[in-house]
């Protein structure tokens, strides 16, 4: 279903002198000061503008991939994308040679300048980064690929501008996949979907014959995990999105739920509830071998490895209200971490090994919030009426999570949408879905 | 006589609005007073029932799985039905508030259930008769955002099998 994008470094340029720059963007911090940057259109010849029209029926395929870039720098909340209408120079000509003083005169700091051309059934695309301050070029690149693969294209120059300009992997050419929900409260439709991670490209997995909830990525491959209520069995399945192929994952008496790959993307963690216990088991995909984890009369559930599949941390009620706790990951050595005020849940370990997500309830306001591994420097990045279930980006950077809204008391003006905020707290914003969502999961970068 | 009919009409007006204040009034304080005790919802409006006097449902505190003596007087009375009727078996349902993560109200519905399963078993109906499914917060019955609605939405339900 997905082809892997063709990526050939074809250009260099003057790039093998690494040029000096002045520009870098701290991402540390909250930045309430994105920085100014051009994107100028991606220039397309009128040859290749017919073949868009033949191959995409999209006019300027160049226009659009540079809206793709524009929007994610923009929701990055680190760059503030200038408006096109003050450009001074021509898409061609900006691309051979930007003439910087016009540049700075609309107070840019970085331009996105590049060429698309639509040949053969091949989109090449070519792009290039200017440090306008510095008046030279940071980058250039040129990918090949499928033209239908055009919005991808968008999101890997964005990746590749984010990271240049802040020295992390960027995570735009990433999907995530969520629970469409649809109905009345008391009848929700529920089916799994998956969009790029701008809210393109919805796809339905499933069809809602059967709720199906907490669907997550496996890190290493388009494989996918979720909880399905097929044939009144509520039981951790497995699905590859490539070929629809799925099956259930082990053979339990029981409730199977809260499912997580390893980071190696070799195992299954999750919870198995029986006689009203729920203990934290693990399933290898390669040879089928189950093994319990946690053996305590309390609900033991969502657990999550550390990244470097060492720990697990998970929440447990064993002291009598819902905390969050690390442990290694055979079960031994377990370590309550939660020690604030109010019920913990959720934990979900940074890609980046150093800090813990989080759910938190405290006096009927829930919060997303992080800590370190240990328990300390708790941090609570938002608070709101409902919300849980925070997923991160691949770079660590970013949480999603979703969020309801009370209902009256005939059940009116409910709804449940994805939210997205930065680690520092800052850039909070609604991630835009076709219907209404929940139990977002955010991919590995597809491509690299 | 024109005083006397725009007396009788305002007499009407005034009789009329009592009596509807009345109801109002009746109406409320039967939803504040009469359909929680602590958070335990013991209202009797969204019960069903499984033969004449057999509620089908109990209900529970906040996070709690604990059964409150008129939960056990209900089991006390589907464990008699059961007996006479042996050739049901039932499926007893979990289910949680929306106040609490997704996950921990699976596992709390779970708890739940097998909290009614077990009175069940104890008043001598056979485990294999009986099955249990977790849904967590996802099948309330009231759709509402207040503590009376969660209460009634915190409950094991046992619904026939066959």
């Amino acid at each position: 279903m997905i082809r892997i994008i063709n990526l050939f470094f074809i250009i260099s340029f003057l790039f093998s002198a690494k040029a000096y720059s002045l520009i870098e963007i701290d991402i540390t911090r909250g930045n309430l000061d994105p920085l100014p940057i051009a994107v100028s259109p991606l220039f397309q010849d009128d040859n290749s503008k017919r073949n868009s029209i033949n191959e995409l029926k999209i006019e300027n395929v160049g226009s659009e991939i540079s809206l793709v870039v524009e929007n994610n720098l923009k929701i990055s909340g680190l760059f503030n994308p200038l408006s096109k209408e003050a450009f001074l120079q021509k898409p061609d000509i900006a691309h051979l040679k930007p003439r910087f003083e016009d540049w700075a005169l609309i107070k840019a700091q970085a331009l996105i300048t590049g060429k698309v051309t639509i040949e053969d059934k091949k989109l090449k695309v070519e792009f290039r980064l200017w440090d306008i301050l510095a008046g030279r070029e940071m980058m250039a690149l040129a990918f090949t690929t499928v033209p239908s693969n055009w919005r991808r294209v968008g999101h890997i120059i964005s990746d590749k501008v984010y990271e240049r300009l802040t020295g992390e992997k960027g995570y735009f050419d990433t999907r995530i996949i969520y629970v469409s929900e649809e109905g009345p409260k008391t009848a929700r439709v529920k089916k799994l979907a998956i969009m790029d991670q701008d809210g393109f490209n919805t796809k339905y997995l499933t069809l809602g014959n059967e709720l199906v909830l907490t669907p997550r990525f496996n890190p290493t491959s388009q494989m996918v995990t979720y909880l399905s209520y097929f044939k009144n069995l509520p039981r951790v399945y497995l699905l590859d999105i490539e070929t629809g192929t799925q099956e259930v994952v082990g053979d339990f008496p029981g409730m199977t739920f809260a499912p997580r790959f390893s980071p190696d993307g070799k195992k299954i963690i999750m919870s198995f509830a029986k006689d009203g216990n729920s203990d934290i088991y693990t399933m290898d995909l390669e040879n089928r071998i189950v093994e319990r984890i946690t053996n305590h009369p309390s609900i033991d559930t969502s657990p999550s490895y550390s990244p470097d599949n060492r720990f697990i941390t998970f929440n447990s009620d064993r002291s009598g209200f819902q905390q969050i706790y690390v442990m290694k990951s055979d079960g031994s050595n377990v370590k309550r971490i939660s020690f604030g005020k109010g019920l913990y849940g959720t934990p979900v370990w940074s890609p980046r090994g150093d800090l813990i997500a989080f759910t938190k309830l405290h006096k009927g306001k829930f919060y997303i919030g992080v800590m370190r591994t240990d328990g300390s420097g708790e941090r609570l990045l938002t608070e709101n009426y409902y919300q849980e279930a925070p997923s991160w980006s691949p770079n660590g950077r970013v949480l999603i999570f979703y969020r309801e809204t009370k209902s009256n008391d005939k059940g009116e003006g409910f709804s449940a949408k994805l939210w997205s905020i930065d680690l520092t707290g800052y850039n909070e914003r609604q991630v835009q879905t076709e219907t209404d969502a929940s139990d977002p999961s955010w991919s590995s970068l597809l491509s690299n | 006589m024109n005083f006397s009919k725009s007396f009788r009409n305002t007499f009407l007006v005034i009789l009329l609005s009592l009596i509807v204040s009345a109801c109002a009034t009746k109406k409320t304080t039967t939803k504040v007073e009469g359909q929680m005790q602590g958070d335990v919802y013991t209202g009797t409006d969204t019960v069903k029932y499984l033969a004449d006097g057999v509620p089908d449902r109990v209900f529970f505190a906040t996070n709690e799985s604990i059964l409150t003596t008129k939960s056990r007087d209900t089991l006390r009375k589907q464990a008699n039905w059961l007996r006479e009727n042996s050739s049901i078996n039932v499926v007893v349902e979990g289910h949680a508030d929306e106040r609490g993560t997704r996950e921990y109200n699976l596992a709390l519905g779970e708890r739940r259930a097998n909290a009614a399963k077990d009175y069940l078993i104890t008043y001598g109906i056979s485990a294999d008769r009986i099955s249990v499914i977790s849904y967590g917060k996802e099948r309330p019955v009231d759709s509402g955002s207040n503590p009376l609605s969660w209460s009634k939405n915190r409950r094991s339900v046992t619904v026939k099998a066959n």
